[in-house]
């Protein structure tokens, strides 16, 4: 990985979007612009279209009705955006090899990959896995892994799917300063989490999504210190949103 | 029994005669099952990686033809072979040659179907992993089926398996002629018609031998597969 100037892609920008699914409104009049900065996290419960706003951000959704740009363009090969998956999946290979291997999808030089293996493996502390079958890794170790794998893109935009879901705190916190250092480097992060205190812990900007819709967005401070709609009051509060 | 004892000692002394069959069986079978691998892998990772009109019922005919009876095969070989078949004039019928080709399209449906069913599997799990690495067509095919790799090789061995254990397609396409066609599991149904237990009981004591070793080499492969790659 390699500190950068500002990225291409950015901003993604959201017009009206509706994206269905088996007939079904997963998203519904989505409009939104994920520019360069603090990471972005996306709250809301589940089945509220966090992971499908995802999806349709990183390219591999498209929309029923309006228009997804990414840096203006509404045909952009996802080169520089990478997604970390809720449930990676890990190939099976060792976890060097699993780097390794995106690197080589993402073209890098033969002659870079070992160097950049070692690196983002040092970045996200797994150095002295490096040889271990991926799928024999912790599921902490795994996300770390699944990171660094994304991260192997290079990317100028890092969408990751609830994390730390189902992590113990010390995992959930190494997740968490990976995602620090990152953003740090000048990698735009956009993240979904059910969790209010990672919200809180990370978020530069909220979206609060219900039921395929945007409730409220806006600097994290502010949106918690004082949400103005009712379901962001609740959700804030800890209280079910159904 | 003293035709026991007599088998054990042909084994044993490694009998000139029963190890001549033993060997062109291991021929036939082995070259069987690596064309069939040949045609097998590719076919059954195409099927499983590209959406056609009639997919599905390909699929179901390809699983249909894993239980397709050898004497079946045999019958269809024979009939392309024979001097009035199409295939008559190259003059094959009651060579190895045509029982390689039995024995082919014996074997070739299990690898397919098999390697279909594991690539499209692995394909399932791996297919937003790829769509998000951006990996291209070529590199997914490699990939699954490098990936795949030990179950791959435990389709290849159920093959070879089933090869060397099938008597009637060899028996109609090769003739079972001493010293030319004569495999193991055939000379076992001729020596036991003539009652001459000894052999048939040596060679059945070698098939039997074959037949573990495959399933002990294909628990290895599962192993390793679990060991080295998880």
């Amino acid at each position: 990985m390699s500190t950068r100037a500002p990225a291409t892609d950015l901003p993604i920008r959201f017009s009206e979007v509706a994206i269905l699914a088996g007939g079904v409104t997963v998203l519904d009049c989505i409009s939104i612009t994920f520019s360069a900065g603090a990471p972005t996290v996306l709250i809301g419960p589940n089945g509220s279209g966090k992971t499908t706003l995802l999806r349709a951000a990183m390219g591999l959704i498209r929309p029923a009705r309006g228009r997804i740009t990414w840096d203006g363009s509404e045909v952009s090969p996802p080169t520089r955006r990478a997604i970390m998956f809720q449930r990676p999946v890990m190939l099976r290979r060792s976890a060097a090899a699993n780097i390794g291997y995106a690197l080589a999808a993402a073209g890098a030089p033969r002659a870079e990959r070992a160097k950049r293996t070692a690196g983002l493996l040092s970045l996200v502390g797994l150095q002295a896995l490096a040889g271990r079958p991926a799928r024999q890794l912790s599921g902490g170790e795994q996300q770390r892994l699944s990171l660094a794998r994304a991260l192997a893109r290079d990317p100028a935009v890092l969408f990751l799917d609830e994390p730390t879901a189902s992590l113990d705190p010390a995992a959930t916190k190494a997740i968490e300063d990976i995602v620090r250092a990152v953003s740090t480097r000048g990698i735009k992060v956009v993240m979904a989490t059910h969790d209010l205190g990672e919200a809180k812990r990370l978020a530069g900007e909220i979206v609060l999504l219900h039921r395929g819709r945007i409730i409220e967005s806006g600097p994290a401070h502010s949106l918690f210190a004082a949400p103005t709609t009712d379901e962001a009051k609740k959700f804030i509060a800890g209280e079910l949103l159904v | 029994m003293p035709e026991n004892a007599s088998a054990l000692h042909l084994v044993l002394t490694g009998d000139p005669t029963l190890f001549a069959i033993v060997r062109l069986s291991l021929i036939v079978s082995l070259s069987a099952t690596f064309i069939a691998a040949l045609i097998g892998v590719p076919l059954g990772a195409l099927i499983a990686l590209t959406r056609f009109r009639g997919r599905e019922p390909v699929i179901v005919m390809l699983n249909a033809l894993m239980g397709l009876p050898p004497v079946v095969a045999g019958l269809a070989v024979y009939l392309m072979l024979s001097r009035s078949g199409p295939l008559g004039s190259w003059g094959l019928l009651f060579t190895p040659l045509a029982m390689v080709i039995a024995q082919t399209v014996l074997v070739t449906p299990i690898i397919a179907a098999l390697a279909r069913q594991t690539i499209e599997d692995l394909w399932l799990e791996y297919r937003e992993e790829f769509a998000a690495m951006g990996v291209g067509p070529l590199r997914r095919v490699r990939t699954l089926i490098w990936d795949a790799r030990f179950s791959l090789l435990t389709a290849l061995l159920a093959g070879f398996g089933r090869a060397a254990a099938e008597v009637g397609a060899i028996i109609i396409v090769g003739g079972n002629i001493l010293g030319f066609t004569r495999t193991m599991t055939t000379t076992i149904a001729l020596e036991t018609s003539k009652g001459n237990l000894p052999l048939a009981i040596g060679l059945g004591i070698v098939l039997m031998f074959i037949v573990m070793l495959i399933s002990t080499l294909a628990w290895g492969a599962r192993r390793a597969g679990e060991r080295f790659s998880g």
